[in-house]
């Protein structure tokens, strides 16, 4: 049973990147290009891991990842946040996040960082 | 009431201008001297009949002091003006009202 | 012998040739040749109102009586006036400079404007004059007699009180209608003066007669007199210490205090100069009218019969000798002397009672009312004519109660004491700073009492007011309050008594509480100017008195509160009067709404204090006003100043606070800036090193590495694009950019800018709206640039208009040199609170719709259109999201061009 991960990017190239990468890992991707969509989407679709862009348009990503951790349904999600900006690390921990990481990234990376919060 | 900053030394002429001031101002002394003199001549104690002779003198001297006066009063209409007002409001008087 | 109306006749005459000159010499003044009616001279002799019938006739009883003592009567004032330099040139100074109307308001005015003490000033001159003028009432009736009663037909006079009456009448009539013809500003009366001066002529003149007559007629030169002085009982009357020092000080007081003095001395005065003049002139009068006395003395006693008035002589001795042209110029001498002192003494007396009790007592009957200029003028002149009236009948009162038995000599000495009481107070006012008000009512009702109990009443004698009792054992019993005995000290003459407990309990009293009171503002203010009166510029002059001068107001209302509120009060003080534009009427009720605005500004009481200077004409000078008034601009100044360096601290403080939040909005900025580009930067590089890292597989299928390669690719054009805009941004701001100015027609550009930004949203449709015939406009600029704001503004529009079926309007007009190019979609726009910021980079707003952009396209816009010489504008409430494209027809000057508003970036 693959198990799914939850994709918030609204950049549609670097969303088609991510998605090609975690598929070959072995992940069912769904993907979201906004905040609203995506919180509905988690709480439809329970997925096994998040992986949350912070500039998003209309709610933020840390604002998301703030909702999703104080929903206690919800807060037990592993969240890997991406972001263009290094400096946003700080808040992304702050809100919860269990992996931060900075854009751009090797496609490794990201492969590793999501099987490490998610477990094997 | 001293004006600041009066020159030390002045002009000749504003010093004479000043010690004619200085005559005006002691001539009613003069006056008083000259006629409270004959109080001195205690005259009532003598048998001499003296009415005409003390009105001799305190005549002549009211002539004297009217002619020094005239000198006085015309020698400074000679003399410049300047300074001399705020001189004549300085210091305290013990000669005004004749005595 | 003169027939009785033949010397009544004569009186008439000269009555007339008096009314004649005073009439001539008032018209003159009037039209302004006073000249030589103001001569040194003529002031001299007009102080001869000094010498009186008491001089003319009461002398050579005086000399016959106590023998070379009546000359203390005349050393007095020839001493005041040989030191004039110290003490009148000052008083008349001050005179001048505050416009001194009497004795009583020179008092009142230096201390403190108080008119109680005017009221005790007035009353204590009304008391000493009374006697005085009925000694001249009855010189004259007595000297009437003397002819009726040397007549050989015997005819006796019909009634001497009827004499008196009719003399008091008509020298009250003279007075009136040349002692208040007007009410001249100050207070002068050049006819008054002119008739004074004549008749001054006339007693020297008709006194010398005598006297020449006397020594070279009757004893053959100066030595047969000197023999006759010494044979007659005058040779051994001894000099008396005490009376001759009392008497020479209480003349000289006198001189200086009497207010018939003070009227023509200080008063009438026109020039201080003249000062000078009578400094030597005047005591060489006063000589020449002592000098023939003894000799007169001395023959009319040894010629006349025993028991003949020596009061008398100046007129019985020539017509007993038969000289009765003589006797008939004697006669107009002591007629002379009497009237001219009584005019003047009623005038002052007048002035000072109007003044200080009747204008006052009337004013405040009426407090509340109506009080139009006019009207107080016309109740002071009714007033004065009612006083001279008043005072001329009190002396005839008085000479018909006392029976005109006493000798004249001494009823002028008990006035003289009693005008001297208003010595310490004037001499502390002019010359002490620390007098004060009440230490000078103190010293004159002391001095005041002490003379009317030990001189004034017991003078009435055993008939009098004060019973024989009191005066033998003093009231009560107590002896040592006996009038002619106080505190024991007795053998004193009665007069010397009085002078010495008068003058020195008075000098006491004014001094201690001078010394324990405080003295009010306006009184320090006063006493001050007085103090300091030759400090003052002798050429600043008091405004008129009496009237208020609006334009005198309005000055030192602008000295008080600032020239422009001032002016607008005046203003508004004019529109409520009707009278706008010109200048408010002084109103006492304009008046009492000024004064409260100054009240504002000095305090209630220097306000009414300065306002009362031009309301009732009281005694602050103008100068002294002034002085508060720079005094109080200057507080008003400085505040002023202060507060503008406070307001300039404050100003500077929030610019540099607001500097500083600039810095730090700019230092904000840069990092956003910054972290903006970054993060620009940064998302097409993750696509593209994500998908490289892609491609590097080698089980990637063909068509799949062809699309990645292509994502890689465009995201590569795109970061190209981002970089060339933040260059071409930078280049822009910094104003380094090289225009291509070319003209071309716009509806060219407009159709260019169309064409290239279709490729945007491609699978949109849009309907563009266009006036072609409005665009053919040619237009002179870098039309590059401009054709790149036209795709920027039409590819947003596209990118971003929300529309179900996107419409834009493009509208063009020409406003003056300048072009105008709407771009008007039918979207939802932008939000208002965006709209100011649409302009500035990296600023989406939509994010929903993102076309690859990096939000410097406006940014660039309004920096292109910055260096065209042109604006770019949100227009809100277009139903659409709408720019306006503004800018010149063709390039402005280089230097417009440059200087841009280069204050945006």
């Amino acid at each position: 049973m693959a198990r799914k991960v939850l994709l918030i990017e609204d950049e549609p190239h670097i969303a088609e990147a991510i998605r090609f990468i975690l598929s070959r890992d072995g992940w069912t991707v769904a993907s979201h290009a906004t905040g609203h969509a995506a919180l509905d989407a988690v709480r439809r679709e329970r997925p096994d891991a998040l992986v949350l862009d912070v500039i998003l348009p209309g709610r933020g990503g840390i604002e998301l990842l703030g909702d999703l951790k104080d929903d206690p349904a919800l807060a037990a999600i592993p969240v890997l946040v991406l972001s263009a900006n290094s400096r946003e690390r700080g808040r992304a921990e702050a809100a919860g996040a269990d992996r931060f990481i900075a854009k751009p990234f090797a496609n490794d990376e990201i492969v590793a960082a999501l099987r490490e919060v998610a477990g094997p | 009431m001293k004006a600041p900053g009066r020159p030390l030394f002045l002009a000749r002429r504003s010093y004479r201008r000043r010690r004619l001031v200085d005559a005006m101002r002691l001539l009613p002394l003069l006056g008083l001297f000259l006629f409270w003199l004959p109080l001195l001549w205690a005259p009532a104690t003598t048998t001499e009949p003296d009415t005409a002779a003390g009105g001799f003198y305190l005549f002549t001297a009211w002539a004297v002091l009217i002619v020094l006066a005239f000198l006085l009063t015309h020698r400074l209409g000679d003399q410049p003006q300047p300074g001399d007002d705020a001189e004549g409001a300085s210091g305290p008087r013990e000669d005004e009202g004749g005595g | 012998m003169v027939p009785f109306d033949i010397l009544v006749a004569v009186c008439l005459a000269y009555v007339c040739i008096l009314f004649l000159v005073a009439f001539v010499a008032e018209r003159r003044a009037e039209r302004g040749k006073a000249g030589w009616l103001r001569s040194p001279i003529v002031y001299t002799l007009s102080l001869s109102i000094y010498c009186t019938a008491w001089t003319f006739y009461g002398a050579v009883g005086y000399a016959a009586r106590s023998g070379l003592e009546f000359v203390t009567i005349y050393l007095g004032p020839t001493l005041v006036l040989i030191g004039w330099w110290a003490f009148l040139r000052k008083l008349v100074r001050i005179g001048q400079a505050h416009r001194v109307t009497s004795i009583a308001d020179l008092i009142s005015a230096r201390y403190g404007k108080s008119n109680l003490l005017g009221v005790v000033v007035t009353l204590i001159a009304v008391v000493g004059a009374t006697p005085y003028i009925a000694l001249q009432l009855q010189s004259v009736t007595l000297s009437f007699g003397v002819f009726a009663s040397g007549t050989p037909e015997g005819w006796a006079l019909p009634d001497q009180s009827a004499t008196a009456l009719w003399v008091a009448g008509g020298l009250t009539l003279f007075t009136i209608l040349f002692g208040t013809r007007n009410l001249d500003a100050n207070e002068r009366h050049h006819g008054v003066v002119m008739a004074i001066a004549l008749e001054a002529v006339v007693k020297l003149v008709a006194l010398l007669a005598v006297g020449i007559f006397t020594v070279w007629g009757l004893s053959g030169g100066w030595q047969g007199v000197a023999e006759r002085i010494a044979a007659s009982p005058i040779a051994e009357l001894p000099l008396v210490p005490g009376r001759w020092m009392g008497l020479t000080f209480v003349s000289a007081a006198a001189f200086v205090t009497l207010p018939r003095m003070f009227q023509v001395m200080v008063v009438e005065n026109s020039d201080e100069r003249h000062l000078a003049t009578a400094s030597w002139a005047f005591p060489l009068y006063l000589f020449l009218m002592s000098l023939f006395v003894l000799p007169i003395a001395a023959v009319g006693l040894a010629r006349m019969p025993a028991g003949a008035n020596p009061d008398l002589f100046v007129l019985t001795l020539p017509l007993a000798e038969g000289q009765g042209k003589l006797a008939m110029l004697a006669f107009l001498g002591g007629f002379s002397s009497a009237t001219s002192m009584v005019i003047v003494a009623a005038i002052a007396l007048a002035t000072m009672v109007s003044n200080h009790v009747v204008t006052p007592l009337w004013l405040s009957l009426r407090a509340g009312g109506a009080r139009a200029p006019g009207d107080v003028r016309g109740l002071v002149l009714m007033s004065r004519r009612v006083s001279i009236a008043g005072i001329l009948a009190l002396g005839y009162i008085y000479y018909s109660l006392s029976g005109g038995s006493a000798a004249l000599a001494s009823i002028g000495l008990i006035s003289f004491v009693g005008v001297a009481q208003i010595l310490p107070a004037m001499i502390g006012g002019i010359f002490w700073r620390g007098a004060t008000g009440k230490g000078a009512m103190a010293g004159l009702l002391t001095g005041f009492s002490v003379w009317l109990y030990s001189l004034y009443l017991p003078s009435f004698g055993d008939s009098g007011l004060i019973s024989p009792h009191i005066l033998a054992d003093g009231p009560w019993g107590i002896g040592w309050l006996r009038p002619h005995a106080l505190f024991g000290i007795e053998r004193l003459d009665p007069l010397l008594h009085a002078l010495f407990w008068s003058v020195a309990l008075n000098a006491f009293g004014f001094v201690a509480v001078s010394l324990a009171s405080f003295p009010g503002p306006v009184e320090r203010m006063q006493g001050l100017a007085y103090v300091n009166v030759f400090d003052d510029d002798p050429g600043a002059r008091a405004w008129s008195r009496g009237g208020a001068e609006t334009e005198d107001l309005l000055t030192m209302a602008q000295g008080i509160i600032g020239a422009t509120e001032a002016q607008a009060f005046f203003e508004a003080e004019a529109r409520r009067q009707g009278v706008a534009g010109y200048l408010p009427d002084a109103s006492p009720d304009f008046i009492n709404r000024l004064e409260r605005r100054l009240a504002g500004a000095v305090g209630s009481a220097t306000a009414h204090a300065m306002v009362a200077q031009f309301a009732e004409g009281a005694a602050v000078s103008a100068q002294d006003l002034m002085a508060v008034a720079s005094e109080a601009q200057q507080i008003l100044e400085y505040s002023t100043q202060l507060e503008a360096k406070s307001e300039e601290l404050a100003r500077t403080a929030r610019q540099l606070s607001e500097a500083n939040d600039k810095l730090r909005d700019l230092s904000v900025q840069k990092d956003a800036f910054l972290s903006q580009i970054s993060h620009e930067l940064r998302t097409p590089m993750t696509s593209i090193r994500a998908f490289s890292e892609i491609l590097m597989d080698p089980e990637l299928p063909a068509q799949m590495a062809a699309h990645y390669a292509g994502v890689i690719q465009e995201e590569a054009v795109r970061l190209t694009r981002l970089l060339d805009d933040l260059l071409d941004l930078s280049v822009l701001e910094n104003r380094k950019v090289q225009l291509s100015i070319r003209a071309e027609n716009l509806h060219d550009l407009i159709d260019r800018a169309l064409r290239s930004a279709s490729n945007t949203r491609a699978e949109r449709v849009f309907v563009i709206h266009r006036d072609q015939a409005t665009e053919h406009v040619p237009v002179i600029t870098d039309t590059d640039r401009l054709v790149q704001v036209f795709i920027n503004l039409i590819s947003n529009a596209r990118k971003y208009c929300d529309a179900e079926r996107p419409e834009l309007t493009i509208a063009v007009r020409r406003r003056g040199a300048r072009l105008t190019v709407d771009f008007i979609d039918n979207g939802s726009g932008i939000p208002k609170k965006s709209q100011s910021l649409i302009f500035e980079k990296f600023s989406r707003l939509t994010d929903t719709q993102r076309a690859g952009g990096a939000g410097l396209g406006l940014a660039i816009c309004r920096e292109i259109l910055v260096n065209l010489g042109g604006t770019i504008h949100y227009l809100p409430g277009q139903g659409g999201a709408a720019f306006r494209v503004s800018l010149p027809l063709r390039p402005q000057s280089a230097g417009a061009t440059a200087a841009g508003d280069r204050e945006t970036a």
